[in-house]
């Protein structure tokens, strides 16, 4: 089993949506299609549907073409950001719902919606309304019912995003459980880069209707093929930096300066974008965290076990993202510390140029 | 604008409430002070719309007051309140321009016209639409509107409070941080009494001086963001307030140890008998995965990669323990007891936390 796209594109009254797109997801995958609002996410996958014929390009299924089939005719899952249930049938009933369609019989019926109603944790509630439900029980009543048709490919559009964040983080857990006894295809689009590393399995990376990297999700993540794949994959964003190498030694603007050493003795003198990410900022100096920088702190951001630093440094607006709550004056300047083998080096292209040493040892 | 004081306060949508049950909005009894900045957080059903509607006047409550500085305010309505409000979804007039609706407020009340220019131009400064200000509501996005409202919402200075109602719900992800920030900085620069209601952490932490934590009718805890993470006073606290939230073990305390399963622990401080439910809770990032005979012999169930640091989910006795190990630390198969730094274990007897004798 596997879904090859083959040069799709979508093009809306003159406006590409979706440049020509080549990729393929092999049977029992997990894939991840990570962007902003707007990247293309889901014209993407209206595309691997049928919902919508590509302008451009062919849509394969096993082997056999696809494109402009429609999706009732293939056996094919969605579940989208808003819990789309069945208000007046039971949570039973809900979940029955496509198989009724499908024409099994009762006792298949049964059994299905009880494995299904298990997995995802909703027995005890499969005589209620969907109303009744708490927001995490509903989209779980809605996988449900994605999930009870065993179809071939499931697509799952930012499904977590109408949750609060105790829910989502309860169900972000379940998903990879689910998805490992299922053995279909998952396509999952997402905004949030911590949401894809949970999923695990492969991404690709979106941004203004492209695929800009398409690999194993850690791997994406570790090493981004250029500057826009490494914002797409952090958040809050990745800082950038206009550096210089000269010789052996990488300069950082204000008389900072670290050893080009390993990967990066290699490469021609001359300007680079260092790209590094907010985790990587510390408000404490070590030994290897050789780099400072004289920043001034613009705002705080505390998430609960964490704080967001927001940075001016000269014209640049940085992030930072430290352990901890921590109460810091604002307005003030503060110093920053950078370990060099953090640092990613991205050509005037905005091709990587080095990956950041500690990704090549992971 | 004013202090708040709420006054034995207490609500129940039942004529008769018999028991702590039948209450929306349990007993409490606080004082908030002038220009300070409260978040009401919670999930819902948890009484912090209930509250927040007393406040403002939709809803009286069944008993106790409510005063804004020295005034008895419980049974006036909204108008007299001298409040102003920000709602989930924004109210924006949209045949006015951006200028006419920030301006709306103070013309209302026949301020003076050099003023309110004045005033008008501040605020679009802070909320970053000064280049929009002449054009028409209509046709910007909900952002925009969104941001106006806020604006509307600030303008005028001499009001005793504003509150917000999950004014970001609205608001697309990657523009929260941003909203979430100029409001912040608005409160530094106008220093309003603020009220906002939300049950999302980062914004109630980031924006809030203190942090109101509601759970089932009852206000768990107030406190600053460090207090809410350090010191959960209530075992609800631990769980919601982080990611993962806080691990909580049923445990027997005496004097300066913990008892969980049979495997002793050491705490940092001394406790007396204590009755009830006895349990330990200690953050993730506090514990610590370790091979050798020391510390809670647990199961290494799955490691969960989110980039900056990893998510270890462990089974002790059936029962989830996580760890939050940094990035790249090496997580062996050998790995398989969990420590806890001694100084940040809190005590809980029936889920409040019980504080100890410094040793």
């Amino acid at each position: 089993m596997s879904l090859v796209l083959e040069g799709v594109s979508k093009v809306v009254d003159g406006r590409t949506h979706i440049h020509p797109t080549t990729l393929t997801f092999e049977k029992g995958t997990m894939n991840v299609l990570l962007g902003p609002t707007l990247a293309g996410k889901t014209s993407l996958m209206r595309l691997m549907a049928g919902l919508d014929k590509p302008a451009s390009g062919r849509v394969i299924w096993n082997g056999e073409d696809v494109t402009g089939r429609r999706v009732q005719d293939r056996n094919i899952a969605m579940v989208y950001q808003q819990f789309i249930n069945y208000p007046t049938l039971s949570v039973y009933e809900n979940i029955a719902s496509p198989l009724r369609l499908m024409r099994k019989s009762r006792a298949e019926i049964d059994a299905a919606v009880q494995k299904t109603a298990d997995l995802m944790r909703l027995t005890p509630m499969l005589d209620r309304k969907p109303l009744e439900l708490s927001g995490g029980q509903q989209q779980r009543c809605a996988l449900a019912r994605a999930l009870v048709k065993e179809a071939g490919l499931v697509l799952l559009d930012e499904p977590l995003a109408n949750l609060d964040y105790k829910l989502r983080e309860e169900l972000r857990a379940e998903i990879p459980k689910i998805f490992e006894e299922s053995g279909a295809i998952f396509v999952y689009a997402t905004t949030e880069p911590e949401e894809a590393l949970l999923l695990g399995g492969n991404t690709a990376t979106m941004w203004e209707g492209r695929v800009t990297q398409f690999g194993l999700t850690p791997e994406v993540y570790r090493k981004p093929v250029d500057a826009t794949t490494a914002r797409v994959f952090s958040d809050p964003p990745i800082n950038f930096l206009p550096i210089s190498k000269t010789g052996d030694r990488l300069l950082f603007g204000e008389g900072q300066s670290a050893p080009a050493s390993g990967p990066l003795a290699a490469l021609p003198d001359g300007r680079y974008t260092a790209g590094f990410r907010p985790n990587h900022l510390h408000l404490d100096a070590s030994p290897r965290r050789t780099i400072a920088f004289r920043t001034k702190l613009h705002v705080t951001e505390i998430t609960g076990s964490e704080t967001f630093l927001h940075l001016d440094h000269g014209d640049a607006r940085w992030v930072g993202l430290v352990h901890g709550v921590h109460d810091l004056e604002l307005e003030r300047p503060l110093t920053v510390y950078l370990d060099p083998a953090h640092v990613y080096l991205f050509g005037p292209d905005g091709m990587l140029a080095a990956p950041a040493a500690y990704a090549l040892a992971a | 604008m004013a202090r708040i004081t709420l006054s034995n306060l207490a609500h129940s949508y039942l004529a008769r409430p018999r028991s702590e049950a039948d209450y929306a909005l349990k007993r409490l009894d606080h004082v908030w002070d002038d220009g300070m900045a409260y978040a009401l957080l919670g999930p819902s059903g948890c009484g912090k719309s209930t509250l927040l509607n007393i406040i403002s006047g939709l809803q009286v409550p069944s008993e106790g007051r409510v005063l804004f500085g020295d005034k008895d305010v419980t049974n006036a309505p909204t108008a007299e309140r001298n409040i102003a409000q920000v709602f989930q979804f924004p109210v924006v007039y949209d045949t006015m321009t951006v200028r006419q609706n920030l301006a709306f407020p103070l013309e209302n009340r026949g301020a003076d016209p050099a003023y309110v220019k004045k005033r008008v131009q501040e605020i679009a400064q802070m909320i970053g639409m000064e280049v929009e200000l002449d054009r028409k509501a209509r046709g910007l996005t909900a952002d925009a509107k969104q941001k106006i409202s806020l604006g509307r919402g600030m303008v005028r200075e001499d009001v005793s409070a504003i509150l917000f109602d999950e004014p970001l719900t609205v608001i697309d992800p990657h523009m929260k941080w941003e909203l979430r920030t100029q409001l912040k900085a608005l409160h530094r620069q106008f220093g309003h009494t603020m009220i906002y209601v939300t049950h999302d952490q980062t914004e109630a932490l980031t924006f809030a001086d203190k942090v109101v934590v509601m759970y089932d009718g009852e206000v768990v805890q107030m406190g600053t963001p460090t207090e809410l993470f350090e010191r959960p006073a209530h075992t609800f606290v631990g769980y919601f307030i982080g990611s993962p939230g806080m691990n909580v073990l049923p445990a027997k305390v005496s004097g300066n140890r913990a008892y969980v399963d049979g495997t002793e622990i050491a705490l940092d401080a001394g406790y007396g008998a204590l009755d009830g439910k006895i349990e330990i809770g200690v953050r993730p990032e506090f514990a610590r995965l370790v091979a050798g005979d020391v510390g809670l012999p647990v199961k290494l169930r799955r490691v969960e990669d989110v980039g900056r640091h990893r998510i270890v989910r462990t089974e002790f006795f059936g029962r989830e323990i996580n760890i939050i190990a940094p990035e790249g630390a090496s997580i062996s198969p050998d790995m398989n007891r969990v420590v806890f730094d001694a100084s940040r274990i809190n005590v809980y007897a029936d889920d409040h936390r019980v504080e100890g004798q410094a040793a």
